[in-house]
């Protein structure tokens, strides 16, 4: 079990492109972090500088505070999941869980590899595939032997460099949930690379967005996607994604394609002096206008809209509404598409409404808004001008109590089983 | 696949069989010659009218005998080692191929291509007087050397091509798993390789084996004379009489140990071809 602290670090190539630019990241001992981002923003580099299969170009590496920058991958005591598992093809499940050991020469016993081996594989339920060579597995039994692997050796950390990607989506919700218990109960600082955001969210006790090699905001899936500190991660996460719309201030209202809105005093204060703000509303902050309480609809704004079309899922619905913006904003929307690895960003806005709702498309429909939760942005640097940063790190600080409550209560209930086992 | 109709399957079985025919005809003429008698040789018939294998004799145990298995043990000897020598510098260089970035490397592959096609007539000459200058002519080494000349770029390009199609990330894999990377090498690609490897050693075997041009040219007694050049010094038993029986027979002796390793490793080495050929 280890810290990893990533200190100013820059990778960069040959032609001086620097692929990953300057992250900082302090990895506490058992924590699970997450990097994510969309491809080619440097976060499998990253990765691999920490292993130590890419060399670091400037700033400093360290585990447990100690400088790893010159250390071969062998020295570093890592354990690594690949994407395509890495498996050796010529050995059996159970001399590939093996490997690590029998590497280390003459520091186990031929007994110790055995006991070793079949306790990994008896956590990963790999017990009746021991003897089987990895091309007559399935996806999700490789996936579980690239796993035994790193946990056989005691390693001071996990990586995994998009260890789902290559699972179908049933099997990697399935995965999904045994890393994370199985990192709960070890222990064992992780680093988890992906570009899918639910894993993201699901796994992470902090996630690091990274965008063209520059960390954008470092902090707990809640405080992303509720303070996000600017376009770029409250576009990233969420999904749907963040609806932006241009508006312009007058009085207390914010001007908008698709209407009016009324909002708090501070939010005017904010915008105020700008030409145009870009006004950030996740899809779920809208809802059919005659569902809303009474109570409830006071803290928001109720406008008219037409709905292009709905879709119906079951547990809610989606509306689409179209805007048109002027040609300066949708530059700005479509590079941010590009930048999040989306194709055009179709200028329209979608809506989560309830279920039961009987708003459908081609009407104009009433819909309402709770504007205590929009966020405004500068649409020249993308800044989060709403974000309030100390809400932002009390999500974080909750969440890393809960980490360690369950930590706690894994080792507990570890040692428990133990002691009831001997 | 779909079934094939019987008139097809006939069609492929005659085909075949022709091709078998055309193929092997000149194999079992050898085979029926080298058991004639001398007095048998110019009847004109197919098989001898009286087996006998006085041939075998005459080159295992008789007169020619020092003459053939001298050459036996020289183009077992020096293709052996030729082989050897060539796998395991190309092993080395298609691996760096493989995996490294460095300046030159088309060059090496773009070299080796065109000096595998160079012919190897137009070298004899000067290669003959050079290795009499410098004293190589008529030994092993003399030979080997050129005979790498044959076998290591057919040995480098089946090789990078092999290298080419096993994952990168299995080595990083046992590096982060604590090998150095000699081990990973050792453990994770040879392995894998190893088919690639077998394949081009029997390659490289049978070019060196076969070799005429060189075997001929730069040797002049039994201390190095392989066999394909031995055959064209033996002689009847008297200055009339053509030594074809005998020729017939060592034939039929150096083609054996090819045919057994054809046998033995087909599986391996068609897998090897096509896996170069069809991934690489």
């Amino acid at each position: 079990m280890a810290s990893i602290t990533l200190n100013n670090l820059v990778k960069q190539y040959g032609d001086g492109f620097p692929a990953v630019n300057d992250v900082s990241i302090d990895i506490a001992d058992g924590e699970f972090l997450i990097l994510v981002g969309p491809s080619g923003c440097g976060k499998s580099t990253l990765l691999r500088m920490i292993v130590g299969l890419e060399d670091i170009t400037s700033g400093d590496l360290l585990i447990d505070g100690k400088r790893v920058n010159e250390k071969a991958p062998r020295d570093r005591n890592l354990a690594m999941v690949f994407q395509n598992y890495a498996l050796y093809p010529h050995l059996t499940v159970f001399e590939n869980i093996a490997f690590p050991l029998r590497l280390a020469k003459g520091r186990h016993s031929e007994a110790e590899v055995q006991r070793l081996v079949t306790e990994a594989a008896k956590t990963l339920e790999l017990t009746d595939h021991l003897q089987r060579k990895p091309g007559n597995l399935s996806g999700g039994q490789r996936q579980r032997v690239a796993m035994g692997r790193a946990i056989v050796r005691q390693a001071d950390a996990f990586l995994f460099d998009e260890p789902l990607s290559n699972l179908d989506a049933k099997l990697r919700g399935q995965m999904r949930s045994e890393i994370s218990q199985m990192q709960r109960r070890l222990g064992v600082t992780s680093v988890y690379v992906t570009h899918d955001q639910t894993e993201a969210m699901t796994l992470g006790d902090r996630v690091a967005v990274l965008k063209k090699g520059e960390l954008q905001q470092i902090a707990s899936p809640r405080e992303l996607y509720e303070q996000p500190v600017n376009l770029f991660v409250a576009g990233f996460i969420g999904s749907p994604s963040m609806n932006f719309l241009p508006a312009t201030l007058e009085g207390n209202k914010l001007k908008t394609p698709v209407g009016d809105i009324e909002v708090s005093e501070e939010k005017v204060r904010v915008a105020e002096g700008k030409r145009v703000v870009l006004v950030g509303i996740r899809p779920e902050y809208f809802e059919d206008a005659s569902m809303v309480d009474d109570s409830k609809r006071q803290q928001g704004s109720t406008f008219t809209a037409e709905l292009t079309h709905t879709e119906w899922l079951g547990n809610e619905q989606y509306g689409y509404i179209k805007f048109d913006p002027d040609p300066e904003v949708r530059d700005l929307l479509d590079n941010l598409a590009r930048e999040m690895d989306a194709d055009e960003l179709r200028p329209q806005i979608v809506v989560t409404l309830d279920a039961a709702s009987r708003i459908r498309g081609g009407r104009p429909a009433e819909l309402w808004l709770d504007t205590r939760k929009i966020h405004l942005f500068d649409p020249g640097t993308g800044e989060n001008l709403t974000r309030d940063a100390a809400a932002g790190a009390a999500l974080t600080e909750e969440a890393n109590a809960a980490r360690a409550e369950e930590i706690a209560d894994a080792r507990e209930r570890d040692a428990a089983t133990k002691q009831q086992a001997s | 696949m779909k079934n094939s109709s019987t008139k097809e399957k006939v069609t492929w079985a005659v085909i075949s069989v022709l091709v078998l025919l055309y193929a092997l005809f000149p194999v079992a003429s050898i085979l029926a010659t080298s058991f004639k008698q001398p007095s048998d040789l110019t009847t004109g018939k197919f098989l001898p009218t009286e087996w006998s294998t006085v041939n075998y004799e005459q080159i295992l145990v008789g007169d020619a005998q020092g003459l053939f298995l001298s050459s036996l043990r020289n183009s077992i000897g020096i293709a052996l080692i030729a082989t050897f020598i060539a796998v395991v510098l190309a092993t080395l260089c298609a691996y760096a191929i493989a995996r490294l970035d460095f300046p030159g490397k088309k060059m090496i592959l773009t070299t080796a291509l065109a000096v595998s096609i160079f012919p190897v007539i137009s070298i004899v000459t000067p290669l003959f007087n050079l290795w009499r200058t410098i004293g190589l002519y008529d030994t092993w080494p003399g030979l080997i050397i050129p005979y790498l000349s044959l076998t290591l770029p057919i040995s480098i390009w089946t090789l990078a091509a092999f290298f080419r199609q096993i994952p990168w990330e299995l080595e990083q894999a046992a590096q982060v798993d604590g090998a150095t990377t000699w081990q990973a090498f050792r453990k994770a690609i040879v392995p894998l390789a190893a088919p690639g490897v077998f394949t081009t050693a029997i390659i490289a075997f049978f070019i060196a084996w076969n070799d005429f041009v060189y075997g001929i040219s730069l040797t002049s007694t039994e201390a190095a004379r392989p066999v394909p050049a031995a055959l064209a010094f033996f002689t009847g038993a008297s200055q009339f009489e053509e030594p074809t029986g005998a020729i017939s027979a060592a034939a039929i002796i150096v083609t054996i140990p090819i045919v057994l390793l054809v046998l033995l490793f087909q599986r391996q080495i068609v897998s090897g071809l096509t896996q170069g050929a069809v991934k690489g």
